[in-house]
């Protein structure tokens, strides 16, 4: 098996457990070429990839386009900010506007759930998600699982905890999917507010007790506070939040065993995770920003390979 | 075994010998030269020529690496099957060192093309040789020539040169198969 069985990445959902594998091993290769004195290949050189964020983003958004021009992409940059957008166009036609410029990849991160799909289905370009709404964050879910599997050589029948705002997270979504097929035990934590309805219906074990969950874990992924996405108040204040669902380093050393801690990013300090915790040795936030400029190429590169030139 | 016998495992032994000598009549000592096998043939032939020079010749401190090209490759999605990236394990620098390429079989030239492209992502060599077993004269697509071969082998593009070791098929042969006849 040498080739994804899909044309885009829209989900994790979507994924098989070997493609899943094929990604990281793609990886493995690409993390060696990022760490050569020259750190680019010429793979993509007649592909070009249009990046649309019609959300903000810093990490995600950097992230692709380092991916991309790494492997000698042409890369365009359009953010719904500084665009016609704004003047009332539709989505399919901002796409295909941008397509008539010869478009063979683009990356999309929207505020609706969905929107990836939607595109997919209505545009001539293969499509990776990098983020609808509260729905999925594929490329997020797969370097935070390759990152796990890096510190803890497999995954299977390791114990993950997703802890945080689990109700508007696209990032605990994907995680969930991409963990399971994986092999991975998960189990979500977070005040009762912010757990989905029907949060069992995906397999995972959920807990609102912050030190049970840690106890139990082997890695600990947590999630940001999304303040944005809240209309409503989900928790009485933030301190109250920290207090019962926040990460120090007092509650860490109480732990039975030492366990490792992710984080996605961006990190509100001193909120979900103290300072001295993020900038622990448990902590392995940093390598998932390196993991995930390796994951991203893999993933366009993966998905380029499909697009067959035609002669 | 399936195909016509070029070379038995006796006369590779001759062969492999000869390049070791070969190889040192132009490096000495090897302090400024390093050895790169081209994944995936390639390792097993610079495996086994180290370990000769090594055993028989008394060289010391050969430095070895291996080099994975498919993200060089100038056929990227223009071939039906999907590429598969192998392992590049080269844990030195090749700034300003002479580096000599082995491989099992040169064909059309191509795989050498791309992997004169990504050797400079380890630094910019002093020069670059290239060493096969097997060369297949007239059948190249590139202005490509070895500097030390093996043998040479005349073949139409249906046949197929195929390299055994015996750590990995149990027995060391070259023989020459045709995809047609099969």
């Amino acid at each position: 098996m040498s080739e994804l069985s899909v044309n885009h990445l829209l989900g994790i959902k979507d994924l098989t457990k070997e493609d899943i594998e094929l990604i990281f091993a793609t990886a493995d290769q690409f993390k060696d070429v990022i760490n050569r004195p020259i750190k680019k290949v010429p793979s993509l050189r007649d592909i070009t990839i249009a990046n649309l964020f019609f959300e903000n983003s810093t990490r995600t958004r950097l992230s692709f386009e380092l991916a991309e021009k790494r492997l000698s992409a042409d890369v365009i940059n359009f953010s719904a900010s500084s665009s016609s957008v704004n003047k009332g166009e539709t989505l399919v036609d901002t796409v295909n506007n941008i397509l008539s410029m010869k478009v063979d990849l683009v990356v999309m991160r929207h505020p609706n759930p969905g929107a990836a799909v939607f595109l997919s289905k209505n545009v001539d370009a293969t499509i990776i998600n990098a983020g609808d709404g509260a729905h999925e964050h594929p490329t997020q879910a797969l370097l935070d699982a390759y990152s796990v599997r890096e510190k803890h050589t497999d995954l299977v029948g390791k114990n993950v905890v997703i802890v945080g705002d689990i109700l508007h997270s696209r990032v605990a979504l994907s995680n969930i999917f991409c963990l399971k097929k994986l092999g991975a035990n998960v189990m979500v934590c977070g005040p009762s507010t912010l757990m989905p309805k029907h949060i069992h219906s995906l397999g995972v074990q959920v807990e609102y007790n912050l030190r049970k969950a840690l106890e139990w874990c082997d890695v600990a992924n947590m999630l940001r506070v999304q303040s944005e996405r809240q209309e409503i108040n989900y928790f009485p204040s933030i301190r109250e939040y920290t207090m019962q669902y926040g990460v120090n380093m007092e509650l860490l050393n109480s732990l039975s065993k030492e366990i490792t801690i992710m984080h996605p990013g961006p990190i509100n300090r001193g909120v979900e995770i103290t300072s001295e915790v993020a900038d622990s040795d448990q902590a392995i936030i940093l390598n998932q920003v390196e993991n995930g400029v390796a994951i991203r190429m893999a993933v366009v590169y993966l998905l380029a390979s499909k697009r067959k030139l035609s002669t | 075994m399936a195909g016509k016998v070029l070379i038995d495992a006796q006369h590779l032994q001759v062969m492999l010998n000869r390049l070791c000598c070969q190889l040192i009549e132009n490096h000495n000592d090897f302090k400024e030269t390093v050895l790169i096998g081209l994944q995936p043939r390639g390792v097993q032939v610079a495996k086994r020529l180290v370990e000769l020079l090594e055993n028989n010749f008394g060289c010391k401190d050969l430095k070895l690496g291996f080099l994975d090209i498919t993200f060089f490759r100038d056929d990227f999605r223009r071939r039906d099957e999907p590429l598969q990236a192998n392992q590049t394990h080269i844990d030195f620098l090749v700034e300003g060192k002479k580096v000599v390429f082995i491989d099992d079989v040169l064909y059309t030239g191509r795989s050498v093309r791309a992997a004169l492209d990504a050797i400079h992502s380890f630094g910019r060599p002093e020069n670059i040789e290239l060493m096969v077993l097997i060369d297949r004269r007239f059948s190249r697509d590139l202005p490509i020539q070895p500097n030390y071969t093996g043998a040479q082998v005349d073949a139409i593009a249906s046949e197929r040169v195929v390299v055994e070791w015996k750590e990995i098929a149990g027995g060391d042969i070259i023989t020459l198969t045709n995809d047609a006849e099969e």
